[in-house]
């Protein structure tokens, strides 16, 4: 039985006990007063007659006094039962509500409705811990991909704004701890259609604790969690989380790509976020004097970062030089004009705008524009309320961790070969290779939204490319990349990547041969994907690519064709 | 000592005590059973039933079942009586006498029943 019950029948406890006693001392006392019938004889009243009077006159409907007109005595104790009664109902029945309305009660019933929602989930979800501005974008995106989420956030007004945000699937949700086992595991923790969890709490331990749960409980489920210091992500990486995302360092990578190779910068910029910039926005200047105004965590993030790179760097920050022991370091916030003339901002090619304060990080931005007007700028976003005021900033670039770490999780979730392809092109390959590249991408997809997806050739996923294989017929990468509405014109898409056991192949040739078990990486046009879905689905699709002729493949039709050419 | 366990286990004795007492006598003569101490034993067995709800424990389950067969028991009882007295041509003869008595004998069974259970919770609190 549930806690719902037990809580109710643990509380009605005396309501209850009090109505039966003022019952049957009613009832008791009709039996034992004396009554007069009709020939002015005694009359007893049985206990049949005095609970059938009872029961009447206790909800208040009363049909009169019977079977015979009361004596005084009879209708005094009437009087006093009338009352004691309705006393007890209005007793029980104003319990059994204010049950109903305490906060505790309908804590545990929500909690009770959340579990048996997850519990009920037939279709692959993620666990989702915590709500906030990328557990939100997370959730949209998943959910605009028919994928199902279970979330669970501390705070209650982020579990209100998720119920309107008018998702196109149900989620279940729940206000609760996540760090905490057992909600976790009504969440669906050890659910067999959970595929993966995101930990994506504000606080660091209670993220570490949700990772330390899920591998304990279940080691070979996905695990990606998001952290803010570098101890985190060390114990993190101790037991084998799947994907650490520390916003910070993910952004000052990101940077110091652009500084490094601006076109495969571009590249990693078109896979991973949804809206990207044209090809004609690669900066070329970007080696040169860079100032970094606030060495928080960020600061000191893009410090190391590109310290590696080819690149001087001055930092203005409002602790003591002697404090931060850097090299160059100028003293103040960096919103004075005069601040900045320190820097140098005249000879800069770039400048970090990262402190912790929106307001601040704007002024600085602007003020730095009107020194020198050719600066790249770069503005640290903190708060998402601010974004419109972000986004008309012009700036160059606009960091916000909460956006950063949601493209991030959301690659690794849209394909893990996605990273794979990521760093194999940052360490083996020039930033011409990704102009190439690049120039590529822009002839598919123009200035539409680049997506990329991944299939493994096997029976799950391509059941009609395993049959055509089994026939002994070769199957060529260049057949996905055919129109199954017309064969003589291609889909706007190609191949990226091919992983064959543990080899690697980039760019994969459109003849090269497939093999099962290969694993494909494609991006281009998502309409592309639905239809490239088809034919490694569906075998008439793919026996009308293969041949062009679109026969159908019943066994009438295979029987007549055999005749036909005999 | 705990007062509630005090009255919970009052109770519990109480409504197999009042049971025997209606129970005893000859089975078909309607002279050796009291309907006053009918009527007190159910009213008992249904307090009985309302102390035991919201216990979560295995026993404490098992102890709302007996109560709950006592009750079902109990109120057939009354209800044959009730039939017995009002409605049957015949009144209260001996079959019915010892119907009745032999559902309350049953009503008893389950009592003892929970009494035993009451006893071994006890002894499991080793205090």
């Amino acid at each position: 039985m549930n806690n719902v019950f037990y809580l109710l029948m643990r509380r009605l406890r005396m309501p209850l006990i009090s109505l039966i006693v003022i019952y049957s001392v009613s009832v008791l006392g009709f039996v034992l007063i004396p009554g007069e019938d009709d020939q002015g004889q005694v009359y007893r009243m049985d206990f049949f007659h005095a609970f059938y009077f009872v029961s009447f006159m206790g909800s208040t409907i009363g049909f009169g006094e019977i079977p015979y007109p009361f004596t005084s005595g009879q209708r005094m104790w009437a009087m006093l039962t009338i009352y004691s009664t309705v006393i007890a109902w209005l007793y029980g029945i104003g319990t059994m509500i204010s049950i109903f309305q305490e906060p505790v009660f309908s804590r545990v019933r929500r909690r009770r409705r959340f579990a048996a929602q997850v519990a009920a989930l037939n279709q692959p979800f993620y666990l989702v811990c915590g709500y906030g501005v990328t557990g939100s974008i997370v959730v949209g995106k998943l959910a605009q991909r028919d994928i199902h989420c279970v979330v669970v956030d501390i705070d209650a007004a982020q579990i209100d704004a998720l119920e309107m945000d008018n998702l196109p699937l149900p989620m279940p949700c729940l206000a609760a701890d996540a760090s905490l086992p057992d909600v976790l595991d009504d969440a669906g923790l050890q659910h067999p259609q959970c595929i993966g969890v995101l930990a994506l709490a504000n606080r660091d331990t209670v993220n570490l604790s949700i990772a330390i749960a899920s591998k304990l409980l279940m080691p070979k489920r996905m695990v990606v969690s998001r952290t803010e210091a570098d101890v985190t992500t060390a114990n993190l990486d101790s037991f084998g989380t799947d994907l650490i995302v520390d916003p910070f360092r993910a952004y000052a990578e990101y940077l110091s790509l652009s500084v490094q190779a601006p076109y495969m910068h571009l590249v990693y910029d078109w896979l991973l976020n949804p809206s990207h910039r044209p090809l004609s926005s690669a900066y070329q200047r970007t080696r040169g004097r860079w100032i970094i105004c606030g060495y928080g965590r960020f600061g000191r993030a893009l410090y190391s970062e590109l310290s590696h790179d080819e690149v001087e760097l001055v930092v203005i920050d409002k602790k003591a030089p002697q404090k931060n022991q850097l090299l160059d370091q100028v003293h103040g916030i960096g919103t004075e004009a005069r601040t900045l003339q320190q820097a140098g901002v005249q000879g800069a090619v770039g400048i970090v705008a990262g402190t912790d304060n929106d307001a601040d990080n704007l002024s600085i931005m602007m003020t730095a524009r009107e020194l020198n007007p050719q600066l790249l700028t770069v503005v640290r976003q903190n708060v998402h309320a601010n974004r419109l005021v972000f986004q008309n900033s012009r700036a160059d670039f606009i960091m916000e961790p909460g956006r950063i770490i949601a493209n991030r999780i959301m690659a690794q979730i849209k394909t893990p070969l996605l990273p794979v392809f990521i760093s194999r092109m940052i360490h083996h390959h020039d930033d011409a290779w990704a102009h190439t590249l690049l120039n590529r991408m822009s002839s598919v997809v123009g200035s539409q939204e680049l997506d990329s997806w991944a299939f493994t050739v096997s029976e799950r996923q391509t059941p009609a490319l395993l049959v055509a294989m089994n026939e002994a017929k070769p199957v060529k990468l260049s057949l996905f990349l055919k129109d199954p509405h017309d064969r003589m014109k291609t889909l706007k898409a190609f191949p990226l990547l091919m992983r064959r056991g543990g080899e690697l192949m980039l760019l994969p040739g459109e003849l090269t041969l497939l093999q099962s078990g290969d694993e494909i990486l494609f991006c281009g046009l998502s309409s592309a994907a639905t239809r490239m879905e088809w034919t490694i689905s569906n075998y008439n699709v793919l026996h009308y690519v293969m041949t062009g002729s679109d026969n159908s493949n019943n066994l009438l039709a295979r029987w007549l064709y055999r005749r036909e050419r005999k | 000592m705990n007062k509630e366990k005090v009255i919970f286990a009052f109770f519990i004795v109480l409504a197999m005590t009042l049971n025997f007492g209606f129970f005893m006598g000859e089975i078909d003569n309607a002279d050796h059973h009291n309907v006053y101490e009918l009527y007190a034993a159910l009213v008992v067995s249904l307090i009985c039933t309302v102390m035991k709800f919201g216990d979560r424990t295995h026993l404490g389950a098992l102890m709302l079942a007996t109560s709950l067969v006592a009750d079902l028991q109990l109120v057939v009882v009354a209800v044959i009586w009730g039939y017995a007295e009002q409605i049957s041509a015949s009144g209260m003869d001996d079959h019915m006498m010892a119907s009745v008595v032999s559902l309350a004998g049953g009503a008893l069974l389950s009592n003892v029943v929970s009494v035993i259970l009451l006893v071994i919770e006890t002894v499991q609190v080793r205090r």
